[in-house]
């Protein structure tokens, strides 16, 4: 067996092991911990889609974890105070039922990348890289501008969604929520990687003009990719508003864009579980160094630096080596 | 409104695009001469304010905390030129941003380390701190006054210094063709660092003049930097007169939108729902100006293609 | 007005600033012929293929394909409609594998990019088609062979399967001689003059051996212009072409 696939089970059962002894433990905070794993591992299989397979290098993937996080927050407030969000011309009302937001969040965020991505994706390379991030900017400004939900102070939601048939308040469950909903996106991710869509989206990366000259084109494949990265990060956003049982313009913000990157490179771009490992090891980094100082950003920072400028491959490049699937 | 109000307003707008052009010149200089996008150019304009704002504090003069926010931020661009950034230049733009968001969280943190997360305050002289009378009876600060015309000033010595210096023969030769330049005999890796350092001066000058106005703290580059990102897309790639045209109508759009949107939108709904619709929206417009260039113009207003 | 010819350019042109790639160029392809192109250095080979390709927009001029103006269409349009195009420069996915990059031609030819869940690569239509191009140029026991560590020669023929599996009704061949060596030349000059029966080949090359003893006929571009056109022996014997392209001293 190769060793990236032995790595990929070690880190696939890390969450629900770490997450299992934490109970025997009684460490709900560490159930806690494993649970934001699991949902920022997710967004972050989101991003690699666009990033990874397409080469596509969003810095605003923010928007689609805030627009999936304001889903929850906007749908789950409206239920919370027993008002619609809108009488005419027909009724909508809030909900705190977690499927359905999760259907809004995925709904919202990929129309949003339908939207960001046709006009982002005419350019290519800088353009992209600053235009992506200037929506996301847009969105963040606009949350904060808007005060019917919250303004810069964001929204509360009291008691967390419901989920048929689980308590969604025990954290072990909102665990097993979690990584079930990532084990999912996973199992879509490396699917779609080995597919018809993969072979060409991840081709259009190498070589646009190749996949151009057998007559397909690249700007469809990207903006599908696009919908389909901005849709999975949106379910994340969803889930981790849902965590925190609040949402805020900060979800938005461009360090939270940044921060979804920096998982899926500290991880190993374009590998389908480097999110999982990257997302494990900056909660993990930011558990142990944030209790060391509070500065610890400064020593992500270097880390960061260290692992671009001489880990290329990231966590699971430097373990696996260079070693690609050819199959 | 007013006509008073409204020249302040375009005055206003003036004042944060002339600065915005100083960010958006020295990022599309590093851009075209060395293909690379760096996100810690934010982090060079909070040097400078804090630089400023520090030897401000200890001596008392305004003048040498602007020279000091000069020096701090060259010095500061000249080092991570030397130590980091010239790793980068044969990387991709993946590796860029990645790099260069390392050196924001660095700097950030750094300077929480350093100064506390409290904002410092830095006092605008008080020779500069009144109104001026200008034609027409309208009074507007000197201080902001003064920006512009420092603005407009470094910009023409921009120009000037691409057109007409022999180090701006090498900029210009250096964004056509590496090679070309490397085989003249100039010494390429001396000239990335000396435009590094001269984008990040200009940079640190900005936040230095901005602080003065606004508070001096941590994270305050970087909405400067993205705004500096839409100014360069609006603009052109490359184009130091691209950077001069979206910097001016990113500062009015901004300026101005924020306050005819509410008032447009008051002509025909209650106060309080026009207000928040109108500055909802006019938190958008520069970007729908954004999403409307790429529309037609994908490559900028003066980028080539 | 029935018209023969599978693909027929009509004065086109393309300027670079004062440099004048294409200059009013005319030419066709008729079914079951290799029509070569050649010229010296800097002639405005490449930039009338990628003109015939839709990678480059003219300044002037029409291009039909199969009865059909395709000037207003992309190269994405163009390649679908029929063109397979090789290029100079092997422009191959170069992380792929070989059968990889045959696959991803097959995917273009058959269409269906947008599935999601079946794997690509498994036993199937698209690598049957992909095999079999690989087998027709030589390349079938390298099939598992990372792109990058083909030879050039190698990757020369894996353009040219390629273009094969796109089953197209024309191929547009940049120089797909060069880097092959004389053995190699002489087995790809084989292959194309079988080929030409499949479909009828626009070809560039560099060779002159190959290029004479394949064109039925051949077009001379010099400067951006075509100076002479016809058959091998009334090409070989133009003084216009002699002294254009051998020099003055050749042809006295």
């Amino acid at each position: 067996m190769r060793r990236e696939a032995i790595l990929n089970i070690v880190l696939f059962l890390l969450l629900p092991v770490t997450a299992g002894a934490a109970l025997l433990l009684d460490e709900p905070f560490i159930i806690t911990l494993a649970t934001k794993a699991a949902i920022l591992a997710l967004a972050g299989v989101g991003l690699n889609i666009a990033l990874g397979l397409g080469g596509l290098v969003s810095l605003g993937h923010a928007a689609f974890f805030g627009l999936g996080g304001y889903a929850m927050g906007i749908l789950a407030a409206h239920a919370q105070s027993y008002t619609p969000l809108m009488e005419t011309p027909f009724l909508i009302e809030g909900t705190k039922s977690m499927p359905v937001i999760w259907l809004v969040a995925i709904v919202v965020a990929g129309l949003a990348a339908l939207a960001i991505g046709a006009l982002s994706l005419r350019t290519s390379g800088v353009y992209f890289i600053m235009i992506t991030l200037a929506f996301g900017q847009m969105l963040y400004y606009f949350a904060i501008s808007w005060p019917a939900y919250g303004g810069e102070d964001g929204l509360s939601i009291y008691v967390r969604n419901g989920f048929p048939g689980l308590n969604t308040l025990d954290p072990i469950q909102f665990f097993a929520i979690a990584f079930v909903v990532l084990a999912l996106a996973l199992l879509l991710a490396g699917r779609l990687a080995r597919s018809a869509f993969g072979l060409a989206l991840s081709a259009a990366r190498q070589n646009a003009e190749r996949v151009e000259t057998v007559g397909l084109a690249p700007y469809r494949l990207r903006l599908v990719a696009f919908v389909i990265s901005g849709a999975i990060t949106g379910l994340a956003g969803a889930l981790f508003a849902d965590l925190n049982r609040f949402v805020s313009p900060v979800m938005f913000s461009w360090q939270t864009s940044g921060e979804i990157m920096v998982f899926v490179i500290l991880g190993g771009v374009g590998r389908l579980y480097g999110p999982v490992a990257g997302a494990a090891l900056f909660i993990l980094l930011e558990h142990v160094l944030g209790g060391l100082s509070e500065y610890w950003h400064v020593y992500l920072g270097l880390l960061l630096l260290m692992v671009v400028l001489f880990a290329r491959g990231g966590l699971i490049g430097t373990v696996a080596g260079r070693e690609v699937a050819h199959d | 409104m007013t006509t008073i109000l409204l020249i302040e307003q375009i005055l206003n707008g003036l004042q944060s695009g002339i600065m915005l052009f100083l960010m958006a010149a020295g990022l599309t200089l590093i851009f075209g001469v060395m293909g690379l996008i760096n996100l810690a150019h934010g982090s060079l304009y909070m040097v400078g304010a804090f630089a400023a704002a520090a030897v401000a504090a200890a001596t008392g003069s305004f003048a040498l905390g602007l020279v000091a926010a000069l020096i701090a931020a060259a010095a500061a661009g000249a080092l991570i030129e030397l130590v980091v950034i010239r790793r980068l230049y044969d990387r991709d733009h993946l590796d860029q941003v990645l790099a260069t968001f390392a050196l924001i969280l660095v700097f950030s943190e750094g300077t929480r380390w350093l100064f506390g997360s409290f904002p410092l305050y830095l006092d605008v002289p008080a020779a500069l701190s009144g109104p001026v009378t200008l034609p027409g009876g309208i009074l507007y600060p000197a201080y902001r006054l003064l920006i512009i015309g420092v603005g407009l000033l470094i910009a023409v010595g921009l120009f000037a210094l691409i057109a007409r210096t022999r180090i701006g023969i090498q900029i210009r030769a250096g964004e056509a063709d590496r090679e070309m330049i490397a085989a003249l005999g100039v010494d390429i890796s001396k000239l990335y660092t000396l435009v590094f350092a001269l984008g990040a001066a200009l940079a640190g000058l900005a936040g230095a003049m901005v602080g003065a106005i606004q508070s001096v703290q941590v994270g305050m580059g970087e909405p400067v930097l993205i705004l500096a990102f839409v100014v360069i897309v609006i603009g052109g790639i490359g184009s130091i007169k691209g950077a001069l045209v979206g910097a001016l109508l990113v500062g009015l759009t901004d300026t101005l939108g924020g306050v005819l949107l509410p008032l447009g939108f008051g002509a025909f709904m209650d106060q309080s729902a026009a207000t928040s619709i109108g500055s909802a929206l006019a938190s958008m417009s520069i970007y729908i100006l954004m999403a409307g260039v790429l529309l037609f113009k994908p490559t900028g207003l003066f980028g080539e293609g | 007005m029935t018209d023969r010819a599978i693909l027929r350019v009509e004065n086109l042109s393309k300027s670079f600033g004062a440099l004048k790639a294409t200059d009013d160029v005319s030419l066709t392809v008729m079914p079951g012929e290799i029509h070569a192109l050649i010229g010296p250095n800097g002639a405005g080979k490449s930039t009338l293929i990628k003109q015939v390709a839709g990678g480059l927009r003219n300044d002037a001029g029409r291009i039909w394909f199969d009865g059909e103006d395709v000037t207003p269409l992309g190269t994405v349009a163009r390649a679908r409609a029929g063109l397979g195009r090789t290029f100079q420069i092997s422009s191959l996915a170069m992380e792929y594998t070989v059968l990889q990059n045959a696959v991803l031609g097959a995917l273009g030819r058959r269409g269906g990019a947008m599935r999601f869940f079946a794997p690509v690569m498994a036993k199937g239509e698209l690598r049957e088609r992909a095999m079999g191009a690989l087998e027709r140029v030589g390349l079938q026991d390298h099939a598992m062979k990372r792109t990058a560590d083909l030879s050039h020669g190698q990757r020369r023929q894996l353009e040219v399967a390629v273009a094969l599996t796109l089953e197209p009704k024309v191929f547009l061949m940049d120089e797909p001689m060069a880097g092959l060596g004389a053995s190699g030349s002489k087995s790809m000059t084989g292959f194309l003059d079988g080929l030409r029966s499949e479909a009828p080949i626009l070809l560039v090359e560099h060779d002159m051996d190959a290029v004479f003893a394949l064109a039925d006929r051949i077009s001379v571009l010099v400067y951006g212009k075509i100076i002479a056109s016809g058959g091998a022996e009334d090409i070989r014997r133009d003084p216009v072409v002699r002294e254009a392209y051998l020099g003055a001293e050749d042809a006295a």
